[in-house]
């Protein structure tokens, strides 16, 4: 029940920080998708054992969170939260895969260790940056921003829709289940039979809410289209940000920055 | 069961992207053109009381857990294929985006596994063919069932074959899948519980949204068979490009930075003592089965010391055939959907 109220106000804080007015959150949205699509692709193309030329990568992460002024601690804690089923299939590669790579003294480094640093470097640079771009831009920007490159109508009405449906229906669905707990003695009552004609019943309030819906929104002249109040321009600053972004990824991509600044480091002080 | 980006390759991600991509665009369209718009809202809606539901939990006697609904088939069975598909679909964007469940690029292999598979392979192939006319209550249920099961089955299979041809976890596939079936096949029973549970509520309370869903009409013959054959090519097209620069460039990078460092020294420890300890550990493994580390192992050792250049060949083959064996996966359960819709409306 608590994780039910706790999810939702995680949920509005992730909306709350889409209000905000950096110059990160003013930017055109296709220009933020496009440059966070360049950054996964970029990120996802290493091979397996690749682990320095990875972590250059998290300047994006980290610029983005200082100027669109996120709380870092809210992000770190649900990159954390978030890794069960990449940790459950990353874990046994250290266990299967031992031939070792590089001796540092006396411990060997398996490939495995190193393809397992891998992938949860992957996986924090991937959901980062996912939760990044949902908090500068907000869920119903990225809608709009899709369905102007190209996402069917269809697809972002009932996107658009389901965000809007979800605050009311997750708050409905809490209170179903605080009643359900507030009745039942001793574990009684939390079984599957009750779960079902709960759900069930849960279910045809929902479907009859939706016809009141759709009457609701015929009388206000529903055509098929969300109408929003801010439009977006792909400006210059826009131009700016996704080029000069995904140049920079491709650059990493192409030469390993780690390397690079260690090696330029080894020749400075040799 | 969310696929992760961190598990998957650019070739098998952008081949499950490009199909699910265009299964959403044809569901859209398909929704707009035939259906009536009073589908809108109600997908909408249900879409959030799908997130709603799975956070009501039940408890599971004698294990001290607690289960919750999946809804994908339960979608399926009152919304039909298209509109459930793209309800799915759109649950799983708002999942991946909002709470960061399974990764942007894994949106296709996710969509394809939770949405594709209840919607298009499990509902017009296994609960469709098997209901046929006969609606009673009993038959309804077992039926259900079974439908659940199926899907929770091939959902997680195609996560292993999608991790699989991405070449990132070392896992092999006999162990994948001893990992996975078995905790979804017990899913799955739950999954099935839930699900009849709420269809035998909703066929005794209005039976009328059951029978609306069953006698919806079948699609048409030709725009299917059109579908498939875009749907081929998209992927295979996707799949072959994406894989090629992929395995153009890693290849690249790996020369570049045996230029730049001399890697190949750092390689020297595995012939003495730590191979003799890697071997002795191999044989001391917990595992029993051996028989799928034997070939992994000597093929690893073997293709270190090799030169670059036959590296390359190798590693590019194998990143082509990975990226166009996804796509033949996808393809395959695409077209058997498709060519069994088209047998159905014919019969009829």
């Amino acid at each position: 029940m608590t994780s039910i109220d706790g999810a939702l106000l995680d949920f509005k804080r992730l909306d709350q920080l889409a209000q905000g007015n950096t110059s990160i959150h003013r930017l055109d949205p296709r220009a933020k998708v496009l440059a966070t699509v360049v950054f996964i692709v970029s990120v996802i193309s290493y091979g397996k054992y690749e682990l320095t030329a990875l972590l250059p990568f998290f300047l994006f992460p980290v610029f983005m969170v200082a100027f669109g002024n996120l709380p870092l601690g809210y992000v770190v804690k649900k990159i954390l939260l978030l890794c069960p089923f990449v940790l459950m299939v990353g874990i046994f590669n250290p266990f299967i895969d031992r031939v070792v790579l590089v001796q540092l003294g006396p411990f060997g480094v398996t490939g495995g260790m190193i393809s397992f640093a891998s992938i949860i470097i992957r996986a924090a640079l991937t959901v980062g940056i996912s939760i990044v771009l949902v908090s500068v831009t907000g869920f119903p920007n990225i809608c709009r921003a899709l369905e102007r490159m190209g996402m069917p109508r269809v697809f972002a009405v009932q996107l658009l829709f389901l965000h809007r449906y979800i605050f009311v229906l997750t708050e409905e669905g809490g209170r179903v289940s605080r009643a359900r707990q507030l009745r039942s003695f001793g574990g009684k009552g939390l079984g599957i039979k009750t779960h079902g004609s709960l759900l069930g019943h849960f279910l045809l309030r929902t479907w009859l809410r939706a016809e009141r819906i759709h009457m609701a929104m015929l009388a206000r002249g529903f055509a098929g289209k969300f109408h929003s109040r801010h439009e977006y321009r792909f400006g210059g600053s826009e131009i700016l940000f996704l080029f000069g972004w995904s140049t920079l990824f491709i650059t990493f991509r192409l030469y390993n920055g780690s390397q690079l600044l260690g090696s330029f480091l080894t020749g400075i002080f040799p | 069961m969310h696929m992760a980006d961190a598990l998957l390759s650019p070739a098998v991600g952008g081949a499950m992207w490009a199909a699910s991509a265009g299964t959403i665009a044809y569901c859209s369209a398909k929704v707009r053109r035939e259906l009536d718009d009073r589908k809108v809202p109600l997908m909408g809606v249900l879409g959030a009381f799908l997130f709603a539901a799975q956070m009501i939990n039940f408890a599971i006697p004698a294990t001290g857990s607690s289960g919750h609904l999946g809804g994908g088939l339960l979608l399926a069975i009152l919304l039909g294929p298209y509109a459930a598909f793209l309800t799915i679909a759109s649950v799983l964007v708002v999942q991946a985006m909002l709470f960061a469940d399974g990764g942007l690029l894994a949106l296709g292999c996710n969509i394809f596994n939770i949405g594709f598979i209840p919607a298009f392979v499990v509902y017009p192939l296994i609960y469709k063919k098997l209901i046929g006319n006969n609606h009673s209550q009993t038959r309804l249920m077992i039926i259900t069932m079974i439908s659940a099961i199926a899907g929770l089955q091939l959902g997680p299979l195609c996560v292993v074959l999608e991790t699989l041809f991405s070449g990132i976890s070392s896992l092999s596939f006999s162990t994948f899948v001893l990992l996975m079936l078995p905790i979804h096949l017990a899913i799955g029973v739950i999954e099935g519980l839930v699900t009849v549970a709420v269809i035998s509520f909703v066929s005794k309370a209005r039976p009328d949204i059951l029978q609306c869903a069953l006698e919806a009409r079948p699609i048409g013959g030709r725009p299917v068979r059109s579908l498939v054959l875009t749907f081929l090519l998209t992927a295979l097209l996707a799949g072959g490009i994406v894989s090629w620069f992929a395995s153009k460039n890693p290849d690249g990078l790996e020369w570049a930075i045996a230029k730049v460092t001399g890697k190949e020294e750092l390689k020297g420890p595995e012939q003495g003592l730590h191979r003799v300890l890697a071997v002795l550990q191999e044989k001391t493994a917990f595992m029993p089965d051996y028989s799928f580390k034997k070939p992994v192992e000597p093929k690893k050792i073997e293709m270190k010391p090799e030169n670059e250049q036959k590296k390359d060949n190798g590693k590019k083959l194998g990143t082509t055939v990975s990226g166009l064996l996804g796509t033949c996966m996808v393809l395959a359960l695409a077209y058997l959907s498709g060519s069994i819709l088209n047998n159905r409306k014919r019969t009829l």
